[in-house]
């Protein structure tokens, strides 16, 4: 299970989990918090830390999980324990979450605080979950799934942080009273997802 | 007399103005009396708070310059398409005339490169096949063109004479035939929108819609059905502009959101390689579109000398040399072959201020640095071992660097940012030209990209300048 992969592959792999496939505008997910947390820049820094620190950590471990206990024949051949993988990688998400924030409250507090309410809010976040389901469905290994974790977490990082910074240019906008707040906010997802286009293909 | 004149216009204008204020019968078309008013005279507004900053140069006068940059590149369109259409069918004609000797039939000849109906054309059958089947319609310029005395056998004073002034007037009219109809179209789509949106939501009718409706026709191809023109522009004025509240609200250029909306939804009709000229069936890639297929062994000047393309059994040579897509003699969009056209655009925009030299110059940075790293790399890719003189003058990169990355509202507002903003446009398009299998083409990705990133480009440099100035008063 410890393949290790070409440096060229490294870069394709994560080029592609970060802007051809990106989570947030290709794939829509984790939309709550990228619309709820993407109204300034600052928050959608914090916020977009959080989810590559989180997911290149969850993405690697669930592998491991999957590989030693879910994977049909993991155990004894004739075990196949994949169903539990759903509530088991929900579980361990929700698990490191808790861990990592208490590890970051103990040793670097100013982090801590600077992330807030947004470390709670990434375990419910289905580009995480996302993140680990997509592993199992392309069944990359441990290195593969560790690049994955951090490329795909930098592309939805990267796309809230530029929503956030667009969506703070548009305060000065004069936006029809009808399609205020959310609407737009769609409408300007939609635009960027056709801007991110450009990576299609790679 | 021009005074007087200019007095006449004036009073006309102040009789009528009572109708269109708040009361007035013709209250709700506010917008286009307003537009036209200060479109023929400077508005006679004062600035109403303290501040006073303000410059000859408004809004619409600065949107008419970008017309007026954008003057060599629609003549060129119009030669060009014209000149690339004669060409082809010259070149087609004498091709079958020395085959089939003293057996050569003209008329034959323009039926099979569609010039002229087939023989049957006349009868009612005829249209019952073209609207039963799906043959398309006989072309409505040809007869047009024959009128004025086209003498499609020529062929011999086309090659190597682009720009001489014995074709000038063929060639632009036959281009005229193909640039104007688009042109009228994307103008009365975007114009459209423009007025209900100005009129609902009491904004003024900003000339910036002339710019995307004049910019819109340029980056397509000449024989782009007018349906799908007015359905981008449409697109582009809507969504891309007046959801966010008209000019200058925007975050995406109108133009290229237009482009990729057409691009995207409408694939066969504005990429690949049968496209490129308005020559009904004729196929032959473009100098981009031949160097992104595999196996051109890296060689590009002799790739490009040995393109041709093919209409009615004909094969046609087409060899591309650098002074030749410099100066536009090339296929693609209208407007987007002659670099040397953008070259004027750009001085004009850059001696009026309103095109930013930074962002162009960031592109062109961008652009050549990455490429020359790349054709460094030993490739099979033709694309990927152009060095950066070629990348400059093939495809729009010119086009979309002079005219669409400068776009004031949708690039970065920060001098370091503008510099930061076209070095992203430059390397993003040699990223999606060469390794990007699925674009031959990557200078409209890569402005739209850029224009996503542009806020957050901006967000920090003002952050970094706000640290730097805390760290200079701490100190």
């Amino acid at each position: 299970m410890l393949d290790l992969i070409s440096a060229e592959d490294a870069f394709r792999l994560f080029l592609k989990s970060a802007f051809v496939e990106n989570l947030a505008l290709v794939f829509f997910l984790g939309m709550c918090t990228f619309i709820a947390i993407s109204k300034n820049v600052k928050s959608a820094v914090g916020l977009a830390i959080a989810v590559v620190a989180v997911q290149a950590i969850t993405v690697p471990a669930n592998n491991l999980i999957d590989y030693f206990l879910l994977r049909p024949g993991a155990i004894s051949d004739d075990i196949d324990l994949s169903f539990l993988r759903l509530i088991s990688f929900i579980g361990v998400i929700a698990a490191i979450v808790q861990i990592l924030e208490m590890v970051l409250e103990k040793y670097v507090p100013a982090l801590f605080n600077e992330l807030g309410i947004f470390l709670p809010l990434i375990t419910v976040n289905c580009a995480i979950l996302g993140g680990s389901l997509f592993m199992i469905e392309r069944s990359y290994n441990f290195v593969e799934s560790t690049i994955y974790g951090i490329g795909s977490g930098f592309g939805w990082g990267l796309a809230i942080v530029l929503l956030a910074a667009i969506r703070e240019k548009l305060k000065y906008s004069d936006v029809p009273p009808g399609l205020r707040g959310l609407g737009i906010t769609f409408v300007t997802i939609g635009l960027i997802a056709l801007g991110f286009l450009a990576f299609s293909g790679i | 007399m021009l005074k007087w004149i200019g007095k006449f216009i004036r009073g006309q204008h102040d009789y009528v103005e009572r109708w269109f204020h708040k009361g007035g019968k013709l209250e709700r078309l506010y917008p286009l009396y307003e537009a036209h008013d200060t479109f023929l005279f400077t508005p006679g507004e004062t600035t109403k708070g303290s501040t006073h900053v303000r410059d000859a140069i408004d809004l619409k006068r600065m949107m008419t310059v970008v017309v007026v940059a954008l003057i060599p590149c629609v003549f060129m369109a119009l030669y060009n398409t014209g000149f690339q259409a004669n060409l082809i069918y010259a070149t087609a004609i004498k091709q079958m005339q020395e085959k089939q000797g003293d057996s050569f039939d003209l008329e034959a000849a323009k039926v099979a490169l569609k010039i002229s109906p087939p023989a049957d054309a006349t009868t009612n059958d005829y249209l019952l096949r073209v609207f039963t089947s799906n043959e398309k319609l006989p072309n409505w310029r040809m007869p047009i063109l024959e009128w004025f005395d086209y003498d499609w056998t020529d062929a011999g004073t086309f090659r190597g004479n682009f720009l001489s002034p014995t074709h000038l007037g063929k060639s632009l009219l036959h281009g005229a035939l193909y640039f104007f109809p688009i042109w009228f179209v994307g103008l009365a789509a975007g114009g459209l929108c423009e007025a209900f949106f100005a009129m609902i939501r009491r904004h003024e009718i900003n000339e910036g819609f002339l710019v995307t409706s004049s910019l819109l026709p340029l980056t397509l191809p000449a024989d782009m059905p007018l349906w799908q023109v007015a359905l981008g522009m449409i697109f582009g004025v809507v969504v891309g502009k007046e959801v966010f509240g008209g000019t200058g609200k925007n975050f995406l250029n109108p133009a290229l959101t237009a482009r990729a909306f057409l691009y995207f939804n409408n694939a066969p009709f504005i990429s690949g390689d049968n496209v490129w000229t308005s020559v009904d069936g004729y196929s032959g890639a473009t100098g981009l579109g031949a160097l992104a297929i595999k196996g051109t062994g890296g060689k590009v000047t002799e790739t490009l000398a040995g393109l041709q393309g093919s209409v009615a059994g004909q094969e046609i040579a087409q060899p591309l040399t650098w002074w030749d897509a410099f100066i536009g003699n090339m296929h693609g969009s209208m407007g987007e072959t002659s670099t040397l056209a953008c070259l004027l655009g750009a001085i004009v925009l850059i001696a009026s201020g309103i095109g930013s030299w930074r962002i162009m110059a960031g592109c062109v940075i961008g652009m050549a640095g990455f490429s020359f790293m790349l054709s460094q790399v030993p490739s099979d890719l033709g694309i990927s071992s152009a060095t950066p003189e070629w990348h400059l003058v093939l495809g729009g990169f010119a086009f979309g660097t002079v005219f669409m990355a400068t776009d004031p509202v949708s690039a970065s507002m920060t001098e370091a940012g503008k510099w930061a903003y076209g070095i992203l446009i430059g390397f993003m398009t040699v990223l999606v030209r060469a390794l990007n299998p699925g674009y031959a083409e990557g200078i409209m990705l890569a402005i739209l990209f850029a224009n996503c990133c542009a806020p957050f480009i901006d967000y920090c440099v003002v952050q970094a300048n706000i640290k730097r100035r805390l760290a200079r008063n701490a100190a």
